[in-house]
């Protein structure tokens, strides 16, 4: 399929707005189903401050697009709203649980010809999967640390549950930025280290060892400059754990560490052991009397449902380790003390053996294995992703280096495949001397941008054969 | 309590009859013959051999009390002393005269002290003032004398294994003098001198033969000296000093044995172990000479395990008498009587038994508990086979389970060994092959030991016995495998695939597949065809194997007609052509199997496009566009004209 892109409108005085959070409400229509009780209905809105009518009134409104799509067919009612102004997505991650965001479509703003500025709506910038996907994982994320909605209610009702959507969606809100929001949303993959066999099985030895000698440690997932090397999680648990790890917590304690000295990175001299070990999570300074060995608990689902975990995250130089214990074990600061002791000088052994291990392993394959070519891989199995059109995640932003008019044909390139099982190709031209390919084999997808001044067809398919045939010749790819 | 006797005598000992005043009892070590003289040889002499076929049986006249008496190699001669002057020959030859020859020492005034045999007709005389090296001429009777040395001698010893004599020189005697014989050369190896505990004065001989054993530890000469030492605060006892004898070059001390008590001793080598009899306190203590635990050019060692007495022993009975008295009796170890010999042979001249010293294993296993110093000493040992797989099955399971660090320890320690002898049989192989076309003589193959424990023995008795077990956690069973697979590379030996097998089934048993997926994304299990079948199989369990299988195949490159059987299964026939043409196969594959596929499809117009795809190849290989009754397409195009018309066929184009 070959498709040319409108070409995008730029002007010099135009102010652009990007897409922002309007509202973000979870309800339960069964929770206030007499008329004059509908406040009961609402366990959560954002922004608080909004007249309670207004929160009734819209709440109201969902619920009856939603029972009137229920009309057409039962079992999927709509999961979207596209207005002129803005675009509601709604989701039911638990049975009668509604969770709604909206958000307001991109603006642009012009001045007309009297000069007067006026505002366009952007109706069709956004994609649906992208934001239906941001909302999945919200709730995804607040069921990581709180456990379902349906076990919150049975342990402390209706209060407790609205108390915890408090707590978290309050913060958690405000770490979402819609606006760089895109197809890596939609994948929610993991970024996999890439490693030789050995150095691989080293690590498989050394979780092994750590998980004997501190006998309660349930499940460990590794990683390496935030890209997972092991995970004993389930894949689903690990999907969400990583997000967590590489958006929230690695960032925020990346910073420090590129800040350089005053980092709270530390020497220890244990046993003449000299160890780079620290955690992440709980006490940040062992030594310190007043230290708390308090760590996130985690819920997942790998051997029992809603199984709730403490999350010790340990980290030595770029070697990130996560132990996952039973609720069930008080963590003491013996234990803390066993682990820093034992963990701390393997693990920087293991994270300079590591690293050694890449540059070689870089310096063999050469530069000509370096992409020259900004693509996206996925692969639904594994949900191995690798992008070369993203930089380095931090706290804040996701930055990418290209154009987010191309970002959106990507999109809606995958919305396509969405559609069908079948393998597929899509190429697209889009501005000036960009193409855009895309193709899908089993359960792969492979997105690739070129940027070739007067390519035709014909070149841009070999480019991306020989692509690859460099970059994925270790794979059954159909081409 | 679990069998500690980690030594034993041998159960079918060499029987003789004991030595009394009429029967004079000797031992041969160049033969191991125990030779039992009856009244000077008047009525009978009866050699025992190590084997009961060797035994021999004559007679000779009684010339007088017989000093020494010696076979040479293979019984062709026979050698008797009776006098400090001369030395008397039988040949045992057929067809040659049996009469008596007799040959006196050359050096004047010398008495002999003794002579050994160096070869099937070479014979060294030791006198008091020399060595003397003759050539037997059996069938003249009469013997050339060859070369000699004069040299004051204290006392000898010989080591037949190496054909070595050593002589004591010197008024104290700790000056040794070595000499090495070898198809009629005699040669002088350099003298070394013992370092005396306390030099007595006036000086007079202070170094016995009791305190000196030769014998040959790891393929090496060693002269073993049992240096007494008085008790006191700072010297904890006794020790065994080894020196290094080498051919060339200069003996060297090299290895001291730390005794930590006094008394009598006495020693042996029992499968390049040495081995301390302690007479006072009935027990025996073994050393290993190559677990060191420093890296300085002189060892110091400890007895590998605590000093135990060897294991009981009752005396068989054998003959008529055994019939009546059914108890054997208990046989009196470590007897004042005894006699040890090297390397590992005991004589009780007074009960008529010859044994040969044995080491068990298993007890040592018992007594020692660093497993990874165990295997170190297991490895090293002749019959070690069968103990180190049991030490590795038991360090898997039960209740003395080690931890993993330890089980890691083991596997690189083995792992080890076994790629030593990986490395020398290529080089062996490489040497043969390149050797051929040269010319070159041919090299030693290297000797596989019972040492070598490889991948099918460690799976056979070790791993999938361990793997069945109910009772231990799959966590566990998965991290031993991934440890010894681990090993394995480290050490870049190739894994082999029935490994791998079993990783994935106890994964697959314990429905641990994010857990394979992991290790087959860093290819840890590596790429096989039986491995990919076995993934394949496991599609309806586990979805992504679908994919995990066929991305195998695709790097194992040889299996692109598995690739196009995988992918028409599951009817994605466009998918399969396009792979078959991709690498340039799609000349050779099956018309039939692609037709069947996709009319299964249903698809009309995926059947009319592979239709058309094989009628344009057949026009392209053979310039018509129908079938060949080889292909068995009939069905299918009659299939084609019933969908499509005949009209729809493609027309053969004019060439």
């Amino acid at each position: 399929m070959l498709m040319i892109s409108p070409r995008m409108a730029t002007g010099a005085q135009e102010k652009q707005y990007p897409p922002s959070l309007l509202n973000f409400f979870v309800y339960n229509p069964k929770f206030g189903p007499k008329e004059g009780e509908e406040e009961k209905k609402i366990l959560f809105y954002h922004p608080n401050e909004v007249e309670k009518n207004e929160k009734i009134r819209n709440v109201g409104l969902c619920e009856a697009i939603i029972q009137f799509t229920r009309t057409f067919c039962p079992t999927k009612p709509a999961k979207s709203l596209h207005t002129q102004k803005n675009r509601q997505f709604f989701c039911e991650p638990e049975e009668n649980f509604w969770m709604v965001m909206v958000v307001r479509n991109p603006m642009i703003e012009k001045n007309n010809k009297d000069g007067k500025p006026v505002v366009e709506y952007q109706e069709e910038e956004i994609l649906d999967s992208v934001y239906s996907s941001v909302l999945q994982q919200c709730y995804n994320m607040y069921k990581l640390f709180n456990g379902t909605f349906a076990r919150t209610m049975e342990a402390g009702g209706v209060d407790l549950l609205k108390q915890r959507l408090e707590k978290f969606f309050y913060r958690y809100l405000q770490t979402l930025h819609l606006q760089s929001c895109d197809l890596l949303d939609i994948f929610s993959g993991i970024s996999f280290f890439p490693l030789d066999k050995m150095t691989y099985l080293k690590i498989q030895s050394f979780v092994n060892r750590m998980e004997e000698s501190l006998n309660l440690v349930k499940y460990t997932a590794f990683l390496y400059n935030d890209q997972l090397i092991w995970s004993g999680l389930e894949q689903d648990d690990m999907r969400i754990l990583y997000k967590y790890l590489t958006t929230s917590l690695f960032p925020r304690h990346s910073e420090p560490e590129l800040a350089g000295r005053d980092s709270p990175m530390r020497l220890e001299m244990a046993g003449n052991l000299l160890h780079y070990g620290r955690f992440l999570t709980g006490p940040s300074n062992l030594k310190d009397p007043e230290a708390k060995f308090r760590f996130p608990k985690i819920f997942v689902n790998t051997e029992n449902t809603d199984e709730e975990l403490h999350l010790i995250v340990y980290k030595a130089m770029s070697a990130a380790v996560c132990f996952m214990i039973n609720t069930s074990v008080e963590l003491t600061r013996e234990f803390c003390e066993q682990l820093d002791s034992l963990v701390g000088p393997q693990l920087t052994l293991l994270a300079s053996d590591i690293c050694e291990q890449y540059s070689i392993n870089r310096r063999i394959s050469g530069p000509e294995k370096e992409p020259q070519f900004k693509f996206i891989y996925f692969n639904h199995m594994n949900l191995a992703e690798k992008s070369t059109i993203h930089m380095r995640k931090t706290a804040s932003v996701s930055l990418t280096s290209i154009h987010p008019e191309l970002m959106k044909i990507l999109g809606d390139i995958n919305s396509d495949f969405s559609r069908v099982d079948d393998d597929e190709e899509i190429i697209v031209k889009a501005m000036t001397d960009y193409w855009i390919v895309g193709k899908k084999s089993d359960q792969r997808e492979l997105y690739v941008i070129l940027n070739q001044k007067n390519a035709n067809l014909i070149e841009v398919n070999e480019e991306v054969k020989k692509l690859c045939a460099t970059q994925f010749n270790n794979i059954f790819f159909l081409d | 309590m679990s069998e500690e006797h980690y030594l034993e005598l041998c159960g079918n000992p060499v029987q003789f009859e004991n030595a009394s005043s009429v029967n004079n009892v000797f031992f041969d070590e160049a033969n191991k013959q125990v030779f039992a003289v009856r009244s000077g040889g008047a009525t009978g002499v009866v050699v025992k051999g190590p084997d009961d076929k060797s035994t021999v049986a004559f007679r000779m006249d009684d010339k007088g009390e017989v000093k020494c008496i010696k076979f040479s190699f293979g019984n062709k001669i026979l050698a008797v002393q009776r006098t400090s002057k001369s030395v008397e020959f039988i040949n045992f030859i057929p067809d040659l005269l049996h009469l008596e020859y007799s040959q006196e020492c050359k050096t004047k005034n010398a008495s002999i002290l003794g002579f050994c045999w160096t070869n099937w007709n070479e014979i060294v005389f030791i006198t008091d003032q020399g060595i003397e090296f003759y050539q037997v001429l059996p069938d003249k009777r009469s013997l050339k004398l060859q070369k000699s040395q004069s040299i004051n001698v204290n006392w000898y010893m010989y080591c037949p294994v190496t054909s070595v004599i050593l002589l004591s020189t010197t008024v104290l005697g700790n000056v040794l003098q070595p000499f090495f014989f070898r198809s009629g050369t005699m040669s002088k190896i350099s003298k070394f001198e013992i370092e005396l505990p306390v030099v007595s004065k006036p000086a007079k001989l202070s170094l016995s033969e009791r305190d000196i054993a030769m014998a040959t530890i790891y393929g090496q000469l060693y002269v073993m000296y049992l240096k007494h030492h008085s008790r006191t605060v700072n010297n904890p006892g006794a020790e065994v000093v080894l020196y290094h004898l080498p051919r060339e070059g200069t003996c060297k001390k090299m290895h001291v044995l730390k005794l930590n008590t006094t008394g009598k001793f006495a020693l042996n080598v029992v499968d390049n172990l040495v081995v301390v009899h302690h007479q006072s306190s009935q027990t025996s203590m073994i050393f290993d000479i190559k677990l060191r635990d420093t890296d300085s050019t002189l060892s110091v060692h400890q007895p590998v395990v605590p000093a135990r007495s060897i294991h009981p022993y009752k005396i068989p009975l054998t003959g008529p008498a055994a019939v009546t008295t059914a108890t054997p009796v208990p046989c009196e170890l470590y007897s004042s009587t005894w006699s040890v010999f090297q390397p590992d042979i005991i004589i009780s001249a007074s009960e008529g038994y010859l044994w040969y010293l044995q080491v068990k294993l298993q007890p040592v296993v018992n007594l020692m508990k660093d497993k990874g110093k165990l295997m170190d000493f297991l490895l090293q040992r002749r019959d070690c086979k069968m103990v180190i797989v049991s030490v590795c099955f038991q360090m898997l399971n039960g209740p003395d389970k080690s931890n993993l660090s330890v089980i890691a320890t083991v596997f690189d320690k083995l792992n080890q060994v076994y790629k030593e002898y990986l490395e020398a049989e290529q080089s062996y192989t490489m040497a043969v092959e390149t050797g051929q076309s040269r010319g070159n003589p041919a090299q030693k193959r290297p000797v596989r030991t019972q040492a070598v424990i490889d991948q099918s023995d460690m799976y056979t008795h070790v791993l999938s016995v361990f793997t069945e077990k109910k009772d231990v956690s799959h966590k566990f069973i998965t991290a031993v495998l991934m440890e010894y697979i681990r090993s394995l590379n480290q050490f870049q030996i190739t894994v082999q695939h029935y490994l791998y097998e079993l990783v994935l089934k106890t994964l697959v048993h314990h429905n641990l597949f994010y857990m394979l997926h992991q290790f087959l994304q860093y290819h840890v299990l590596s790429d096989s065809k039986p491995l990919a079948c076995l993934l394949l199989s496991l599609e309806s369990t586990y979805p992504p194997a679908h994919q995990l299988s066929l991305d195998m195949l695709k790097r194992l490159s040889t299996a692109n007609d598995e690739i196009v059987e995988v992918l028409l299964s599951k009817q994605q026939v466009l998918g399969a052509r396009r792979f078959i043409r991709g690498v340039g196969g799609h000349d050779n594959i099956s018309a039939r199997k692609f037709l069947d596929a996709a009319k299964q499809t249903r698809e009309e117009m995926l059947f009319y496009t592979i239709f058309r795809f094989f009628e344009q190849r057949n026009q392209r290989l053979r310039g018509s566009p129908h079938f060949t009754p080889g292909e068995h397409c009939e069905e299918h195009v009659a299939y084609f004209k019933q969908v499509f018309g005949e009209q729809a066929l493609m027309k053969p184009t004019a060439s």
